[in-house]
Order: C-alpha cells, then structure tokens, then sequence
C-alpha cells in the first residue's frame, strides 16, 4: 500500500504577485527535495519543464494544492519535518492565511494507483464530516495500512 | 510510571552496563559488541551478555550487520545494537507532564500564538543561559539531555528532549526548541544566530555552528 496525501493553502494574495515571490523562488528547490526524499512516489504537476508552475484547478485561486504519493507516513513525515522542508513552513505565515478547518488529509492506495484531484478533495470532505478514520485522517490520527489494524497507529508508536 | 521503567532504568544502576549503554547511545547508530566492549572497558563475552540484558529491558534493540566479505568462509554476520526508540519516564511520585504539555501545545496552536510561544521559549533559553553564563554551550546542551556531538565543523545534536510533543506537534515544538537554543546562546553570552533549523531523521532539528574561539 501507498500514501496518497493532499493538503491545501490559502494564499495571501495571488500566486505571482510580490507578496509571494519569496514563494515561488523556493518551490523549484523544495520540489526537487521532495522528488529525491526517500520514499517519494508521485506528486501532482502542472507542467513537466517549469517547476515554478502551481497546480491549476477548480476549487478557488486563492488555493494552493500539493497533493503527492508516499511509500510510508515515516517517510512523507520525514519530508515535511526532517528535512529543509521544515524551514519553509516555518514561514508559511508570510504566503499563508490560517486556515480554522483541516486543510491537509491522508489515505492509503494500491501501489500504482494515482488518485485524481476530485479523490482527494472527497476525502479531505469526508475527514470534515466524519473525523479521522482509515479512509480520511491526520498525522494526529494516523492508521496503519494494514486493514485489520483498526487502532490509531499514533498511539502505539508513542507508547 | 510503570514497574517495568523503573525495573528498566534499574538495570543502568550497574556501571558496566551503564558504560555499554552510554557507548551504544553515543554510537547514533548499530554499534557491534567488540567496539562497545572497547568503549566500556570489558571483554567482549561480558560486554555480550550485559548488552542482551539491556536489550532484554528493552533499553537497547539488536539487529545483524551482514559482513563485508560474502561467500563461504565470511562468517556469521556481526551483532549490533543501538538504542531503543522508546522513551522510559521514572517520576517519583508519579507526574505526567507530558499530557499537559500536549494540551497546551495543542491550546497554542487553536489560538494561532506560535509566535508568543517562540518568544517565550527565547525568553526561557535566555534564563536558563543567563544561570549558566561563562560555561561552554555544549556542555550546558549535555546537561539538559540534547547529546551534542561535533560532525562537518558542527555541532549536532543527537537527542530530541522533546520528542514525543515534537512527533505530535513538530512545527511548533521544532520552533520553540530553536528559540530555546537561540535564547540559551544569548543568556551564556554567545551570538543567537550560531543555532539554526538543519532538520534529519532521528535528530534534534538544531544544529550549532562553530564560533572562530573553538
């Protein structure tokens, strides 16, 4: 089984204005960590030659989408948390507005499976509407891959 | 607190098996028996039998190291150990301060005050420091439990104090810790900016760079 992991920012004003060109400088350098971090297996991209270039989509400007695929939830965290990564979301008040609902979910695929856009936005709803499960949840409530582990696997790793 | 931590940290009261523990830890990674028998100044059959006991305690983890050389005659492979990722907490009487720490992160990060979270921890670094001025930093990092070690002209911190809150909550606790150390550097009388975000598996997210005195 695969990661598949989606998450969304609210810009703070569109994506080639001043205010985000700090931004913009950064993505070539943090999606070229990305596509080398271990574990890394897909992400969603708009152009193939310009790395600067931000996922086109239906679901309003002013958001930001990265939606990308993992061999583990070790490995994505070790991207977001343990890597250069880290330092760029540190900043994310600069670009970002502070979003009061879950912007970011996870779910697990088939190896090979890409999911589409509309998947990910449907699993994002359904972590709103019904909490974290294994079909939608956060890195506060994570599941295992395996289907009989029905517990959070959070919890078994703190212990 | 449970019977099995403190029958776990117990086993350390040996000084044998301390050593052997210390030298794996300082290891940061699979340490054979021979060089942890060297570092603890014991034969490696006596080094062998305490490190087990403290795999036994779940202090330690064991794995095998395939040899270098393949094919017959290579041997079997080589027993190595390194520490155990969990964590043992002792407080007598019992405290959690864990529980709270992880309610009021998670109250500072409702409130968005990530920011008044990294001032303060600035603020506490630079008191902490203050208490300790004139003393080497590194030493005060040991003491507060970070393991510092020099690699690459740096200096790296192997231990994560606040790990568990850092696996629930990394941004903000990554941050605060930064700030902390920036704080400490300040109060010991040393420039803030020498500690920075340099973030790898396994590892406290800081590193200090070198002053030109050292």
């Amino acid at each position: 089984m695969h990661l598949a992991e989606l998450n969304l920012a609210h810009l703070r004003a569109p994506i080639d204005s001043a205010e985000l060109a700090e931004f913009v400088a950064l993505l070539e350098p943090i999606n070229a960590l990305a596509d080398a971090a271990p574990g890394f297996v897909w992400r969603m991209k708009e152009s193939e030659t310009d790395p600067t270039a931000t996922v086109v989509h239906d679901y309003g400007d002013h958001l930001l989408v990265n939606f990308s695929v993992w061999e583990s939830l070790e490995s994505l965290w070790n991207y977001v948390y343990r890597s250069p990564h880290l330092e760029v979301l540190r900043r994310r008040r600069e670009w970002f507005l502070r979003m009061a609902e879950p912007y970011m979910v996870m779910w697990w695929i088939p190896e090979g499976h890409i999911p589409s856009l509309a998947e990910g936005m449907a699993r994002l709803e359904h972590l709103k509407a019904e909490g974290p499960s294994p079909a939608a949840f956060t890195y506060k409530d994570s599941y295992d891959s395996s289907e009989a582990a029905n517990l959070p696997a959070a919890a078994e790793a703190r212990k | 607190m449970s019977t099995d931590d403190l029958d776990a940290l117990a086993l350390l009261n040996d000084p044998v098996r301390r050593s052997l523990y210390e030298a794996v830890a300082a290891g940061g990674g699979d340490v054979g028996r021979g060089e942890a028998a060297e570092a603890a100044g014991v034969s490696r059959t006596l080094a062998g039998h305490h490190l087990d006991k403290l795999v036994e305690a779940g202090l330690l983890e064991s794995g095998f190291r395939p040899q270098e050389k393949k094919g017959p005659g290579s041997g079997r492979p080589a027993k190595v150990y390194r520490r155990a990722r969990g964590e043992r907490t002792v407080s007598l009487p019992p405290r959690d301060y864990v529980t709270l720490a992880s309610v009021l992160a998670g109250v500072v990060e409702t409130l968005g005050a990530e920011e008044r979270a990294e001032e303060m921890a600035r603020g506490a670094g630079e008191r902490v420091g203050g208490r300790h001025a004139g003393e080497p930093v590194e030493r005060v990092l040991r003491e507060r439990g970070y393991e510092p070690y020099e690699e690459g002209g740096l200096l790296r911190l192997r231990n994560c104090p606040f790990h568990v809150l850092a696996d629930e909550q990394p941004l903000l606790v990554c941050s605060m810790n930064l700030a902390l150390c920036q704080g400490l550097l300040r109060g010991l009388g040393g420039d803030p900016a020498r500690a920075r975000l340099d973030p790898r598996p396994g590892e406290c997210c800081v590193v200090l760079s070198k002053t030109n005195e050292d």
